[in-house]
């Protein structure tokens, strides 16, 4: 009985409109970019240069100090959010699954509300919010009787990076909290019955049966933390400007390539060394991801209830 | 009766189109977002006026972002047919990949001096691509209610400046000083470019400068830095996350003393400080030593050279260089000074003060526009962040100035 399979039509059909959206506006102008990282000008003519801006990127100590300057807030931004995002968002959505808990719905809805903010008015409140001008973090210091810790952090270079970083965890420790929670809601009750049988309960019933369950959503959080804030940029742009200062201690990434590839002021834009860090930036993010991929993920146990 | 009334609505969108299909719109990119009303309500008014069929549209973009979006959309073939133009070499780029129209033979361009045109020229002046509108001053803004108070004279030496900053501080009453050093361009603007002239002498170090015979390392380009340093102490509270607008704020407010400023502020100023003002220009060292102002050629008006309604925009540049238009200008937006040869009435006491240093201090332009900021490292952007560095004492002026050296010889033949 020879069966000739039929082709399967409806597979293209219905993959085509999303396939030829995101090819038109995500990899056309990826390969777009990385194609424009191997030109540069040459008088006015573009010209094919290889690797050359690559090699000026690494080589040439004024763009090379830049760009590992860059790369190393943005390791930091990435470490903070690691070490206090996702921590404390796992932390949230323990306590919000606990029976016992009264309005968790209020709880949940208000700790996410700050992530479907826009960076403009998160930048700008936390701008005000910490004014040692009109700010009300110097007053409520000064009410509690701490007001010598108070400091114009967003002005100090050795604490404007993590004074942002914290703001965006703060933004967006809702995600890492929904993820978590939801993934805890899905353990099985009798798993946990059983655990309470064999007499563990509490802490140790955390530690020992929810985390194992919870830790692949772990590593997509882990993973979604690091694409996202190595493409940050908003917050740095809304609450320190293109120059990221003070001193360029909160240049990241993103704010490296928004000067270089449109200019600034007096600079006038350079597409060409713009893609070049820019096509460093997708290595980067690659790099990571396969790393999380590879060595990671499928090393994560799995277990089917 | 729903069908006669989608008649006339057809028939008036008809006919409405009809009517406008014979006027020509011209549209302005400027970054002077606070200028909207004005050219809205006084400049397009006076012009629509005097030459119907022609409409005018300001559509400004904000200052930060005007540089990057304007060659996006003149890349884009989107952008309108009159060009704001910054002075020197963000505009002479533009001019020379062709987005802005050569103007040379403009008939108003006889009324403007060769200094005027300078910034919007190419480097041998054979070709003149914007008509220049407007230049602004530095200097320093004061609150006179305060100095009365205070018993404080104006001050004209340094010495008389640093002494009155400490009077204001003895008494506790007010801010010093209203200056912050989160956008760090103010540092550099109404900070280095303000009191350097009085060091470097003007056109004179400006000129030696780009001709490779002074470097950024003399004393002359180096003391300014050794007093900015000496701002610190007189800047208000976490003056270093203290934002431009912060520092507006402070002084209209009536919480600082002195406003280390440009004339574009006087508008501003008026309309928001409830307090007399008073103005004066950078001190000198010594009493009856030449002073220095910086008088920046800083905006001008182009052509987008793709634009379709070239006549209309070319009728529109002459009268941007005729005396009607430098009158209605430097009288509706005190603070920018005409660069139109025809000397101009203003009203405004603090403008008036501010063009009176013309008279008996040297004009220079700021330092790094011309020619110096065309290479990487960018010298204004690096001028931006060594000047804020200096004024938070994390850098010291000579290490400013030699990094500033070894950037700019880093590029630029004559300083190799």
């Amino acid at each position: 009985m020879a069966s000739k399979r039929p082709i399967r039509w409806h597979i293209g059909v219905f993959l085509a409109p999303a396939v030829l959206v995101y090819t038109a506006i995500m990899i056309v102008p990826l390969f777009g970019t990385l194609n424009l990282s191997l030109y540069n000008l040459d008088g006015q003519n573009r010209i094919f240069v290889g690797l050359t801006n690559f090699v000026t990127l690494f080589g040439d100590p004024r763009w090379s100090d830049a760009f590992w300057n860059a790369l190393w807030n943005n390791c930091w931004f990435f470490i903070i959010h690691m070490l206090v995002q996702n921590p404390i968002g796992i932390l949230l959505a323990a306590l919000l699954s606990s029976p016992r808990l009264r309005m968790a719905a209020f709880y949940r809805t208000a700790i996410f509300i700050p992530t479907i903010l826009s960076f403009v008015i998160v930048g700008f409140v936390w701008k005000l919010i910490l004014s040692p001008i009109w700010g009300i973090a110097p007053g409520m210091l000064d009410a509690v009787g701490l007001k010598f810790l108070f400091a114009p952090w967003l002005g100090k270079e050795e604490y404007a990076l993590t004074t942002l970083a914290l703001i965006s965890v703060w933004q967006f420790v809702g995600i890492p909290m929904m993820l978590i929670y939801a993934a805890l809601l899905s353990i099985p009750d009798d798993v946990i019955e059983a655990a309470e049988m064999d007499g563990l309960t509490g802490w140790s019933q955390f530690w020992k049966i929810k985390l194992p369950l919870i830790l692949p959503s772990i590593g997509i959080i882990s993973i979604l933390t690091f694409v996202g804030n190595f493409n940050a940029f908003d917050l740095i742009y809304v609450a320190q400007g293109a120059l990221a200062g003070p001193d360029f201690s909160t240049d990241i990434l993103g704010t490296f390539l928004y000067r270089t590839f449109f200019g600034f002021q007096l600079q006038l834009g350079d597409p060409y060394m713009g893609s070049a860090i820019a096509t460093a930036m997708f290595g980067i993010i690659l790099l990571g991801v396969c790393i999380y991929l590879f060595g990671i993920q499928t090393r994560l146990r799995r277990y089917q209830f | 009766m729903t069908k006669t009334f989608r008649f006339a609505l057809l028939a008036s969108t008809l006919l409405g189109g009809a009517a406008s299909a014979q006027d020509v719109t011209l549209t302005i990119e400027s970054w002077r977002n606070d200028d909207l009303t004005i050219w809205q309500d006084t400049i397009i008014p006076a012009f629509e006026a005097q030459n119907p069929g022609i409409k005018v549209v300001f559509a400004p973009t904000a200052p930060a972002e005007y540089n990057a979006a304007l060659n996006s959309k003149l890349a884009a073939g989107s952008a309108g047919d009159l060009i704001t133009c910054r002075p020197f070499d963000a505009s002479l780029e533009l001019y020379n990949q062709g987005h802005l129209a050569d103007l040379s033979g403009l008939a108003s361009m006889a009324n403007f001096s060769p200094v005027a045109k300078s910034a919007w020229q190419t480097d041998d002046g054979a070709a003149t691509f914007c008509v220049p509108m407007a230049s602004v001053i530095h200097g320093f803004i004061y609150n006179k209610d305060a100095f009365d108070a205070l018993g404080i004279a104006v001050p004209t030496t340094r010495d008389e400046f640093f002494a009155a900053l400490d009077t204001i501080k003895a008494d506790g009453t007010y801010i010093p000083m209203a200056m912050g050093t989160n956008d760090q361009w103010e540092a550099a603007t109404m900070g280095y470019n303000n009191i350097g002239p009085n060091y470097w002498k003007g056109e004179e170090g400006r000129l030696a400068l780009i001709a490779g015979e002074q470097k950024l390392t003399d004393a002359q380009w180096v003391a300014p830095f050794e007093e900015l340093a000496r701002w610190k102490d007189y800047l208000g509270d976490g003056f270093e996350a203290q934002t431009y607008p912060d520092s507006q704020n402070l002084f209209t407010l009536g919480r600082a003393a002195i406003y280390p400023a440009g004339s574009w502020e006087i508008s501003g100023f008026n309309a928001q400080a409830q307090f007399a003002m008073g103005a004066f220009p950078p001190p000198v060292a010594a009493a009856g030593d030449t002073c220095y102002i910086s008088d920046h050629t800083d905006i001008a008006i182009g052509m987008n050279a793709k634009s379709p309604n070239a006549e209309a925009a070319k009728t529109f540049l002459e009268w941007v260089g005729s005396p009607e238009f430098a009158t209605l200008y430097a009288n509706a937006l005190p603070g920018f000074f005409s660069l139109n040869s025809t000397p101009v009435e203003m009203q405004d006491p603090l403008a008036q003060e501010f063009v009176s240093w013309r008279g008996k201090c040297q004009s220079t332009i700021r330092s790094t526009y011309q020619i110096l900021s065309r290479g990487t490292p960018n010298l204004e952007n690096e001028t931006w962040n060594a000047s804020a560095n200096v004024i938070r004492g994390s850098e010291a002026p000579a290490d400013a100035g030699k990094r500033l050296q070894d950037g700019l010889a880093g590029w630029y033949e004559p300083q190799k």
